[in-house]
C-alpha cells in the first residue's frame, strides 16, 4: 500500500485486519463471526501473550471480487500506554511499522453503552493514522436505554467511517464486511493535535524514524527505556534514544496532559453526536442481580454453590461418556488385536498408539465440562465480581483479586492460568500467583483422580444427594487449593516487592454468555488438549511401549522366547501364561527403572510398576492412565481387553496377597498427584514469564518436596 | 451544595461526589485513562464484604479498586 491506504484486491497477500478495543466491548464477538472456525491461537513471537488470528474472505456484495483477510484480535486495553504486558501487544503492534503483526487496516471496537471511555483509545489508534473502522458494538442496548447516537455526524468529527452493530446478534456483520473490502483511506485529522505539546521532539523522532504520524513519534517517545524491542535499525533506535534525552520532557506529565486534552476533546465531540447524554446505560438489573451476588453472605454462599455444582458436574455427567470411550476404545484394541497378524506391529498398535490415543481422548468430556464453566462465568461477567470479593482475602495469603481467575483456571490447565496472571499488575503478587497456581488441580490430573478415586472410594451416596466419589473429589481440589494459599502466605513473607501492588478493574454488567463465543473457547481447548498435548502422550506412549515388552540382557530374551513358544503351543494354561508377561514386564527395561526407583517410594507405599508411572508423569502428569494402560495391557493376556480400572483393581500385593491399591496407597498415590510439579509446559512457560530459570527451579524444587513428604505421612498414618 | 476536599476512600455508601484531584502520580494515569476525569461525578456503589475493595459508579460504568487507590483520589462530596 504505498499511498498508505488499504484498497480492496486480489493481491495474493491477505489483508492483516487488526481488531483493538477495550476489555468487554465485544472484541471477541466480532471475531467469532468474522472468522468462525478459521481461527487459531498461537503466541506473539517472543512472547507469551497468546496471539488469536483468523481468516476470513469476503466477496464484495456488487462486484462479486473476494478479499482474503487475515483478522488479529489484540489483547483487550483501555490506552495506548501499556500498564501489564498483556497491553503492550497493542501498543507495539500498532505504533511499530516494523512489527511482524502490523495491520494494514484496524476496526476499532467500541462499547455503545460507553462510547467515552472506549472513543479514548479508539481516538488514540486514529491519531496513529492507521486506516480505521470505528465499530459501534451493542447498538441494541444503546437503542433499549433510548440514547441516540448520530452516526454520520460522529464519523465527520473523528474523521473515520462509523459502523453500528450487535455483535451478539449478528446484526450489521455484514454491512461491516462491505466496509471492511472497500476501500478504508488513513485519517486526514488528528482527534487531538499533539505536535504542539512537545514540537521539536515529536517532528525530530517522526523524520528520524520516518513514521507516519506525529502522534505515534509521541507514543514512541514514552517508551524510552524499551526502544530496543522496537523494529528499526540500531542505529536509529540509539539516536532516536539521544533525540529523546536530549529535549529533556518530563514524558509522565505529558502523557497525563495528553490524557486530559483527549478526554475534552471527546466530551466536545459526543455532546453533539449524542442526544440523552445522562449516564448511558442504567444499572439497574446489574446491581439488583449484585445485591444477592456481592453480599457479605450470600455472594460467598453462592461462590461456593457453583464451584461445587462445576465439580459434581464434572463428576457424574461426564462419566457417562468417559465409560462409552473408555468401553469403545477396549471394544477396538480387541478388533485391532484380531484383524492384525499376531507380533510386533500388532502389539505396537494396540498396547502403544491405540492405548495412548484412548488415553488422551477420554479426557475430553471433563475438559469440555470444566472449560464450559468457566467461560461461561468470564463471559457472564460473574468472574469480576469473584475477584472484587475475594481480593481482602486473597491479599492476606500475597495473592490479588485478580488472582482468582488464574487460580480457577488453573483447575483447567497451568498454562492459560499463568498466562492470566499478566493482569496483575504488581509483580510480586503475580509471581506468588504463578509459583502457587500449578497446585490447583488441574484437568490433567483429572483422569488420575478419576481412576483411583474410582479404585479406593466406594460407590454410594452422602445425605442421598451427593456422590462419595464426587465428594472425594472435591475434597482433593479442595487439598490443592489449601496448599496454593498455604503457600501463598509463605512466599509473602520471602519474596520482596518491587512496587506498591494495586487493583483496578471494570466490573462489567451482567450479560447472558453467548454461546458460540463459549462453543469456539472450548473447541480451541480440546484441540490444543488433543494435538499439543497428544503429541507428547503418543509419543511416550509409544516409548514406554517400547521400554516395556523389551529388556537388557539374556534374562529377558530367554522369557521371550519361553512365551512364545508357550503362546503357539495349543495347550498352555492361562495362568502360567499370565505369570511369565508379569516377569518380563519386571526384566523389562522400564520394570528395570521401576525396581531400581522402588526403595525411594516404598514409604510412600507405590511399588516398582507405579515408580515407572512416575518417571513418565515427569514430562506430563496425564499420562499416567496411559501408564498404567500400557504396562497392565503389557502385563496381561491378551484374550481379556478389561479396562485399566478393572485390571488395577484386581492387582494385588504379591506379599501379603491383599488389593494393590487399598485407600493407603491409593490416596497417598493422589496426594503425590495433587502436589508435584510433573508438567514440562508449566515449567517452561514460568521461565519465560519470570525471565529466567530461577523460579520454575525453586518451584519444580518446593513442590517435589511437598509431594514427596505429604504422601509419606499419608502412606504412613493410613496404612 | 459543596463541601470540603476528601478521600473517596472516606465516603460512603450511596454518597456522591466530584473528582478534583490525585496525590498518588503512580495510579493516576490509570484512573484517567478509565475516565476518573476531574470534574466527572462517582457515586459509591459498594464496599465488598472485608471494607475493601470498593466499587464506583463513574463515567457510565462500574470501576472496582482498593481503598487504598480511592484514597488517592481527592473529591468534593455532593449533599
Amino acid at each position: 500500500m504505498k499511498d498508505g491506504s488499504q484498497s480492496a484486491g486480489t493481491s495474493d497477500r491477505a489483508l492483516r485486519v487488526a481488531l483493538a478495543g477495550n476489555p468487554n466491548s465485544g472484541k471477541s464477538s466480532v471475531f467469532n463471526s468474522l472468522t468462525g472456525l478459521h481461527q487459531k491461537v498461537a503466541n506473539f513471537p517472543g512472547v507469551t501473550v497468546e496471539k488469536k488470528t483468523g481468516q476470513c474472505t469476503i466477496y464484495n456484495s456488487s462486484t462479486g471480487v473476494p478479499t482474503r483477510f487475515e483478522v488479529i484480535d489484540l489483547p483487550g486495553t483501555y490506552s495506548l500506554y501499556p500498564k501489564s504486558p498483556d497491553e503492550r501487544i497493542p501498543f507495539e503492534v500498532l505504533c511499530d511499522p516494523h512489527n511482524p503483526s502490523h495491520p494494514d487496516l484496524v476496526l476499532l471496537i467500541a462499547d455503545g453503552t460507553n462510547l467515552k471511555r472506549s472513543l479514548f483509545l479508539a481516538s488514540q489508534v486514529v491519531d496513529l493514522k492507521l486506516p480505521c473502522v470505528l465499530v459501534l458494538n451493542m447498538m441494541d442496548l444503546v437503542l433499549a436505554s433510548g440514547t441516540q447516537i448520530d452516526v454520520r455526524d460522529l464519523e465527520r468529527r473523528i474523521g473515520v467511517r462509523v459502523v453500528p452493530i450487535n455483535a451478539r446478534k449478528e446484526e450489521g456483520i455484514e454491512e461491516l464486511k462491505q466496509v471492511m473490502v472497500g476501500a478504508t483511506p488513513v485519517p486526514e485529522k488528528d482527534v487531538l493535535e499533539t505536535t504542539e505539546l512537545a514540537p521539536k521532539l515529536i517532528r525530530g523522532l517522526r523524520d528520524l524514524l520516518k513514521l507516519r504520524s506525529d502522534y505515534s513519534a509521541m507514543q514512541i517517545a514514552q517508551h524510552r527505556d524499551s526502544l530496543g524491542q522496537f523494529g528499526f535499525e540500531k542505529q536509529l533506535i540509539e539516536e532516536a534514544g539521544q533525540l529523546i534525552d536530549s529535549t529533556g520532557f518530563n514524558l509522565e506529565k505529558l502523557k497525563s496532559y495528553e490524557t486530559l486534552e483527549r478526554y475534552k476533546v471527546i466530551q466536545e465531540i459526543l455532546r453533539h453526536v449524542v442526544t440523552d447524554p445522562k449516564t448511558p446505560r442504567a444499572p439497574g438489573i446489574s446491581q439488583r442481580i449484585d445485591r444477592l451476588l456481592m453480599h457479605r453472605v450470600w455472594g460467598y454462599v453462592f461462590f461456593l454453590f457453583i464451584l461445587f455444582l462445576m465439580f459434581q458436574a464434572i463428576f457424574s455427567i461426564a462419566e457417562w461418556p468417559m465409560n462409552f470411550i473408555d468401553e469403545t476404545f477396549a471394544g477396538l484394541s480387541e478388533l485391532v488385536r484380531e484383524a492384525l497378524p499376531a507380533g510386533m506391529l500388532n502389539d505396537l498398535v494396540v498396547d502403544g498408539i491405540l492405548a495412548g490415543i484412548g488415553g488422551i481422548i477420554i479426557f475430553i468430556p471433563q475438559i469440555a465440562l470444566l472449560f464450559t464453566f468457566i467461560a461461561i462465568l468470564e463471559d457472564s461477567g460473574y468472574m469480576a465480581r469473584v475477584s472484587f470479593l475475594m481480593d481482602k482475602l486473597m491479599r492476606k495469603f500475597g495473592l490479588n483479586g485478580r488472582s482468582v481467575i488464574p487460580l480457577i483456571s488453573g483447575a483447567a490447565c497451568a498454562v492459560p492460568a499463568i498466562l492470566s496472571t499478566r493482569t496483575i499488575g504488581s509483580w510480586k503478587e503475580r509471581l506468588i500467583t504463578i509459583f502457587v497456581t500449578p497446585l490447583m488441580s488441574c484437568s490433567a490430573r483429572l483422569p488420575v483422580y478419576t481412576l483411583l478415586v474410582g479404585l479406593v472410594v466406594p460407590q454410594g451416596s452422602f445425605a442421598g444427594i451427593m456422590s462419595l466419589q464426587g465428594l472425594a473429589m472435591m475434597a482433593l481440589y479442595l487439598i490443592g487449593f489449601l496448599a496454593a494459599i498455604g503457600s501463598a502466605a509463605l512466599m509473602k513473607y520471602i519474596v520482596k516487592a518491587r512496587e506498591r501492588a494495586y487493583f483496578i478493574m471494570e466490573i462489567p454488567v451482567y450479560r447472558t454468555p453467548r454461546w458460540s463465543n463459549i462453543l469456539y473457547s472450548i473447541l480451541e481447548k480440546i484441540r490444543i488438549f488433543l494435538f499439543d498435548a497428544g503429541k507428547v502422550i503418543i509419543a511416550i506412549s509409544i516409548v514406554l511401549w517400547f521400554l516395556s515388552s523389551r529388556g537388557p540382557g539374556s534374562t529377558f530374551s530367554r522369557l521371550e522366547e519361553q512365551h512364545d513358544f508357550l503362546e503357539a503351543s495349543a495347550n498352555t494354561s492361562h495362568d502360567s501364561l499370565a505369570k511369565l508377561q508379569s516377569e518380563m514386564l519386571a526384566t523389562s527395561y522400564a520394570g528395570r527403572i521401576g525396581h531400581w526407583l522402588e526403595p525411594a517410594i516404598a514409604p510412600l507405599g507405590f511399588d516398582w510398576k507405579i515408580g515407572i508411572a512416575l518417571v513418565t508423569s515427569f514430562a506430563a502428569r496425564e499420562v499416567f492412565v496411559g501408564t498404567m494402560t500400557t504396562i497392565y495391557s503389557v502385563g496381561q493376556s491378551d484374550e481379556d481387553a478389561l479396562t485399566v480400572r478393572e485390571k488395577m483393581r484386581s492387582e494385588t500385593d504379591p506379599i501379603s496377597g491383599k488389593p494393590r491399591y487399598d485407600s493407603a496407597t491409593g490416596w497417598s498415590l493422589m496426594i503425590f498427584y495433587a502436589f508435584a510439579m510433573q508438567c514440562m509446559s508449566t515449567l517452561a512457560v514460568v521461565r519465560r514469564e519470570t525471565g529466567g530459570w530461577k523460579w520454575p527451579t525453586l518451584q519444580f524444587l518446593y513442590l517435589s518436596a511437598l509431594a514427596y513428604f505429604s504422601s509419606l505421612i499419608v502412606y504412613q498414618v493410613l496404612s | 451544595m459543596l463541601c470540603e476536599t476528601k478521600r473517596l476512600s472516606s465516603l460512603h455508601q450511596g454518597d456522591s461526589a466530584i473528582i478534583e484531584s490525585f496525590s498518588d502520580d503512580r495510579v493516576k494515569q490509570q484512573l484517567l485513562e478509565m475516565g476518573c476525569l476531574p470534574g466527572e461525578k462517582v457515586t459509591i456503589d459498594r464496599f465488598a464484604p472485608l471494607g475493601c475493595p470498593m466499587a464506583i459508579q463513574v463515567n457510565g460504568y462500574t470501576l472496582g479498586l482498593r481503598t487504598e487507590e480511592a484514597a488517592s483520589i481527592l473529591v468534593k462530596p455532593l449533599q
